[in-house]
């Protein structure tokens, strides 16, 4: 069932003092995501994931083209319920705390309870901490600071958790983790789509991390989707000569490139 | 001495904090040879960037060297003073390529005025103007950059171009050691082939030698010819590049490599685990073995002993106790 539909998407950042240098970030981007699904957005840096997904969290505005949640323009939802159904978990999860560094983590938690309009209540806190493999013994009444990064990361998530939404745009989560925490991060969001049935959009630069999690696949290249389909297609079968590239140029452990060697002499 | 270009014999450096040194790197023994590329791989924390500072002799507080010696071509770099270093060494004999390089050229400066500012810096009135635009379009046109990129701004250039012309300056001296710091771990996978390339061409035309110091093991395994593994301040695992990928031996070697995820059609199909856990403070690192507390293979032993790192062939070295005795065995 589709649950999310972005329709002839567009977003051009106008430059300049007198707006001369249009950018076209987004170029008439349309795709679904489906309830229970994980889909990730596959592209180089500047192929415009980030801005569609700031679009669709309504962080920024679009310059052309309609976004549905169950047929509904999100536009006509309220921000506050909107948001109760949408949340995200960005790249860098520092940004993402207070800048100064006198707020605990257990206010950063309470924060969702506000958008929900109930009360905090430590058992829902610990319960989302537990669900995500974080002892809340070991973060509760801690510093961002004195957290790692893979904690962090995982705290933004259980924010999420509270608020329990219909679907995540997760936003490059693991690009500031090492490869052995990243995994649990992986595992986590799959288990979100499995127990919850969480749709998610999966941001990445990463092929392997999004042939790793996701059910389908969208390419982006230079703010144009290139291609989409199910991720075992879109890897093994690719059609457009951008995504050829693209899977054949991820370094691959067991394969040495003799290419490499022979074309720099 | 034999043909080792770089001998770094049990090298400390330790960073000072309030509460105590942290032991960034805590007794790393490595050499380089001639025309060789060395990977360093670990992850964060690990003291590889650390290393490669220390290496590079221009070690500044909090950094402090606690014990060691880097030798280079015969010299134990500590024991030049840090004016004749910067003349004589920095630039000439070893050269880095910092980790955010992308920061590294100076915004408010044509490239090529900078780059007459560095060569300046490490030669002074050595070169005319002349010549340095004819050594630096030369040494463009080699990491195929066009000579049109040094009249640029560094805000003009892409990603993948910055890390090019970074890549050009520091080998503008023709040092014979360059130690690129995550040279690739910015850029597209398509960009960062092309720099293994380049680095690849540098060692074929320049005769250099690469200690390429990386987080991702599937890229550095491309070009290595070995590969040392770090942990927490130390070295737990050294092998050739192919034997090290097919038959890792150190259990934290093993974790790292299982949690690679390429799109290969198995992968999706089983579960990655990771490893549980984080890497200790190296403030206060545990009386054993640095990995043991993450370990699955941990014995009695590992958590009171630290594994000696035990030689057991050509490049060949693993500090752990499952295979202390097995190597000796071996070796003796």
């Amino acid at each position: 069932m589709t649950f999310l539909e972005v329709k002839n998407l567009t977003k051009v950042y106008e430059t300049g003092f007198f707006k001369s240098k249009p950018i076209v970030a987004v170029d008439n981007v349309s795709f679904t995501v489906n309830e229970g699904e994980i889909v990730s957005l596959v592209g180089e840096s500047g192929s415009g994931k980030t801005t569609t997904a700031r679009i669709i969290l309504r962080l920024l505005n679009p310059t052309k083209g309609e976004i549905t949640l169950n047929g509904e323009s999100i536009w006509n939802i309220p921000r506050r319920e909107y948001w109760k159904m949408v949340q995200g978990v960005f790249q860098d999860p520092y940004s993402s705390f207070n800048p100064t560094p006198f707020y605990k983590v257990d206010r950063l938690l309470r924060m969702p309870f506000k958008l929900l309009g109930t009360k905090p209540d430590i058992e829902t806190i610990s319960h989302a901490l537990l669900s995500i493999g974080l002892d809340p013994k070991d973060v509760l009444g801690k510093y961002p600071h004195e957290l790692s990064g893979g904690q962090r990361q995982r705290i933004l998530i259980a924010r999420c958790l509270i608020v329990k939404p219909k679907l995540l745009l997760a936003d490059e989560p693991t690009s500031m983790l090492d490869a052995s925490t990243r995994a649990t991060v992986l595992n986590l969001l799959k288990n979100l789509k499995k127990e919850m049935k969480m749709s998610i959009i999966f941001i990445t630069h990463d092929i392997g991390q999004a042939f790793y999690i996701s059910d389908r696949m969208i390419v982006m290249y230079k703010g144009k989707i290139v291609e989409q389909g199910p991720v075992e297609k879109v890897i093994f079968e690719p059609e457009h000569p951008y995504t050829k590239r693209l899977v054949k140029d991820v370094p691959k452990l067991y394969e040495k490139w003799e290419d490499l060697y022979i074309e720099s002499k | 001495m034999s043909n080792k270009l770089l001998e770094v014999i049990d090298l400390k450096g330790y960073w000072w904090t309030p509460t105590g040194y942290v032991k960034a790197v805590d007794n790393v023994s490595l050499s380089l040879d001639k025309n060789e590329i060395v990977g360093i791989v670990g992850e964060s924390g690990c003291g590889k960037t650390t290393l490669a500072k220390l290496i590079t002799g221009i070690v500044e507080p909090p950094l402090y060297v606690m014990g060691g010696k880097v030798i280079i071509e015969g010299i134990n770099i500590f024991e030049i003073p840090g004016k004749e270093l910067r003349k004589n060494v920095s630039g000439k004999l070893i050269s880095i390529v910092p980790q955010s390089s992308m920061n590294a050229l100076n915004p408010t400066r044509k490239i090529i005025d900078f780059i007459k500012d560095v060569v300046e810096e490490h030669s002074p009135g050595k070169y005319s103007e002349e010549e340095i635009v004819k050594m630096s379009t030369e040494r463009f046109e080699e990491v195929g950059l066009d000579k049109s990129v040094l009249d640029m701004y560094p805000f003009e250039l892409s990603g993948g171009m910055k890390q090019r012309a970074v890549i050009a300056i520091s080998t503008l001296l023709n040092p014979k050691i360059l130690i690129a710091d995550e040279p690739t771990s910015a850029l597209d996978v398509s960009t960062q082939k092309a720099i293994l390339k380049l680095l690849l061409r540098l060692r074929e035309h320049l005769n250099i030698s690469i200690l390429f110091i990386t987080h991702d093991i599937a890229t550095v395994r491309q070009i290595a010819d070995r590969i040392i593994v770090m942990y927490a301040g130390k070295i737990v695992e050294e092998r050739p590049t192919e034997e090290l990928i097919f038959d890792p031996h150190h259990p934290y070697t093993k974790g790292l490599m299982s949690s690679v995820l390429t799109p290969d059609p198995d992968i999706r199909k089983r579960k990655i685990s990771g490893l549980p856990g984080a890497p200790p403070d190296l403030r206060n690192p545990p009386p054993g073995c640095r990995f043991a507390p993450r370990c699955k293979y941990k014995m009695d032993i590992c958590l009171e002993k630290e594994p000696p790192l035990v030689s057991y062939g050509d490049h060949s070295r693993i500090a752990c106790w499952l295979y202390e005795k097995k190597e000796r065995g071996e070796s003796t």
